[in-house]
């Protein structure tokens, strides 16, 4: 199974969990809630985008 | 009288331009220097480039404006940027190999060579102009607005949307994409330091982060959660996945992808982008912090400039302006070139017989000149909200996306007549829904409609029409 399955997890945090996420309180770290929650996920993008990275194979050359 | 503001604003402009005329030094301006930089950007300016993007007049007036008139659906601008980044990861490499091999330049360019058919090359050109006239004049309208504030009124809104479309044709006929990507370095710079600072300071000067949104909270229930304005979860859920697959179908955009080195460039800045993209928290912020500074503004792409003037000292007010002027340099001219480029290149090329290619270059300046000049028409009629004329060039960049991604993941699914049917009809959609004054039909975006009914189209008739199989192309992805 290749590690390119991983971008799975933050399109389902974006795309699905919005729909548990649409709320404006608590304000969490100064933000709205929904706010915070697609933060979070921006960041959980980021990490997987980089783990995908390190162990794809196309990119060791 | 409020001279600093102004001098500060016309110091950036000349700055930039200086920028790209040494740029350009010692360059040979053939049309693969012009547009695509002759194939050597290395990681960092590729990044600006696409980066670009993301800090444009749309973002720091269209964004904040928004957090103010619209509230929660705004946060679909923070989502649709980490969808496009991690699609970027599949998506760009293959479009850049394809590209280099083939010596491509623009993008209708990877329909024709895909295809073989330079009426394909024509349709994508003509969509991509009409595309990117709304967007360039997001850009004119927001620089119109800085300039106009930033003098309190000295220079009128047409009068300073005018200086800007000169200035702006100015640049790209002199330097093409090597001033583009210097200029983009200094913008990213000044932008990155103005936005953090006004997102910090305006929410302090209401009394702090977590005070400004109890107020706005309790002031608006409702406000900052999706829904509002029907624009609820399935607008957001439509609206991210037709913006997040449609960025990088882009004219510009998808002919800045061809600048880059390597194809490793596209799949390392997949890591960082989505990170850099979180200074857009701030320009909400700041328009968060607006509606208890400045309540009740007619025109709500003025939220940021006007709280910023109420609060802080003129000179202050000149450098966001300056830097907004840059926000809407960049990739104003990223978008006039790529419009004198396709309608030059693949417009007038294939219909001409006598193109010579000293031809074809003064034909693509002088298209820079006309397409400013009907954006210049288009933005003294309408004062439309920035992010509506954005959303409205999506609208139409996206009906490439189901071709484009046929064509590089299962060639053999799509054939020319399928390719054509499928854009023709999901424009047909987009201009059929914008004409009757539509932008969501039943809780959902149409541009993600129309992107439906084409992809639809075109596995229907490509499954009917399939090409002669001696000429179907294997698939790029190796």
């Amino acid at each position: 199974m290749s590690v390119r399955w991983l971008t799975i997890i933050p399109i389902i945090g974006i795309f699905i969990g919005v729909i548990f996420a649409n709320h404006a309180t608590p304000i969490v770290l100064g933000m709205p809630f929904l706010f915070f929650y697609m933060v979070v996920w921006i960041v959980l993008t980021s990490v997987c985008m980089a783990i995908v990275y390190k162990f794809d194979p196309t990119n060791k050359e | 009288m409020h001279k600093s503001p102004m001098v500060i604003i016309f110091a950036t402009i000349l700055i930039s331009l200086i920028l790209g005329m040494l740029a350009r030094r010692k360059k040979k301006m053939d049309l693969e220097q012009w547009s695509v930089g002759g194939r050597g950007f290395g990681v960092m300016f590729v990044f600006l480039l696409l980066a670009g993007e993301i800090y444009t007049t749309f973002t720091f007036l269209g964004g904040s404006g928004w957090a103010y008139g619209t509230g929660g659906p705004t946060v679909y601008i923070l989502a649709y940027g980490a969808v496009a980044y991690l699609f970027s990861y599949f998506l760009l490499p293959p479009i850049w190999r394809y590209a280099k091999e083939h010596n491509l330049i623009s993008q209708p360019d990877f329909f024709i060579k895909m295809f073989d058919s330079k009426w394909l090359g024509i349709l994508v050109a003509v969509v991509g102009v009409v595309a990117i006239i709304p967007y360039l004049q997001s850009q004119m309208t927001g620089l119109g607005l800085i300039v106009e504030t930033a003098s309190y009124g000295a220079i009128s809104q047409p009068v300073s949307i005018g200086i800007a479309m000169i200035v702006l044709a100015v640049y790209v006929t002199i330097s093409g994409i090597h001033g583009t990507a210097w200029t983009a370095v200094l913008k990213d710079i000044l932008i990155v330091i103005v936005v953090l600072f006004i997102g910090i300071a305006l929410p302090i000067h209401v009394g702090g982060f977590h005070d400004m949104f109890t107020k706005i909270n309790q002031e608006k229930p409702g406000f900052l959660t999706l829904g509002n304005g029907g624009m609820g979860i399935p607008w957001f859920i439509s609206t991210v996945a037709m913006t997040g697959l449609g960025f990088y179908m882009w004219p510009h955009a998808f002919g800045a992808v061809y600048t880059a080195k390597h194809e490793r460039i596209f799949r390392r800045n997949a890591i960082f982008l989505p990170l850099y993209q979180l200074v857009l928290l701030f320009v909400f912020f700041a328009g968060f912090a607006a509606i208890l500074i400045v309540p009740n503004l007619q025109n709500s792409n003025l939220a940021l400039l006007a709280a910023v003037q109420k609060v802080f000292p003129a000179w202050v007010a000149g450098i966001i302006g300056g830097a907004g002027v840059l926000t809407a340099i960049v990739p104003g001219s990223l978008m006039l070139m790529s419009a004198g480029t396709l309608i030059a290149e693949n417009i007038y090329r294939p219909l001409s017989k006598s193109a010579t290619d000293a031809k074809v270059q003064i034909v693509a300046r002088v298209f820079v000149w006309i397409v400013a000049a009907v954006t210049f028409l288009f933005s003294l009629q309408s004062n439309a909200a920035i992010v509506s004329l954005l959303l409205m060039g999506y609208d139409f960049v996206s009906q490439f996306f189901p071709t484009v991604l046929l064509a590089i993941f299962a060639r053999g699914a799509v054939s020319k007549v399928g390719a054509f049917a499928g854009i023709l009809v999901g424009v047909g959609l987009v201009v059929y829904f914008t004409l009757s004054g539509q932008s969501i039909l039943w809780g959902v975006n149409i541009g993600f409609w129309s992107m439906l009914g084409n992809m639809i189209v075109v596995l229907v008739v490509s499954a009917v029409t399939r090409d002669a199989s001696s000429k179907v192309k294997e698939s790029v992805t190796a």
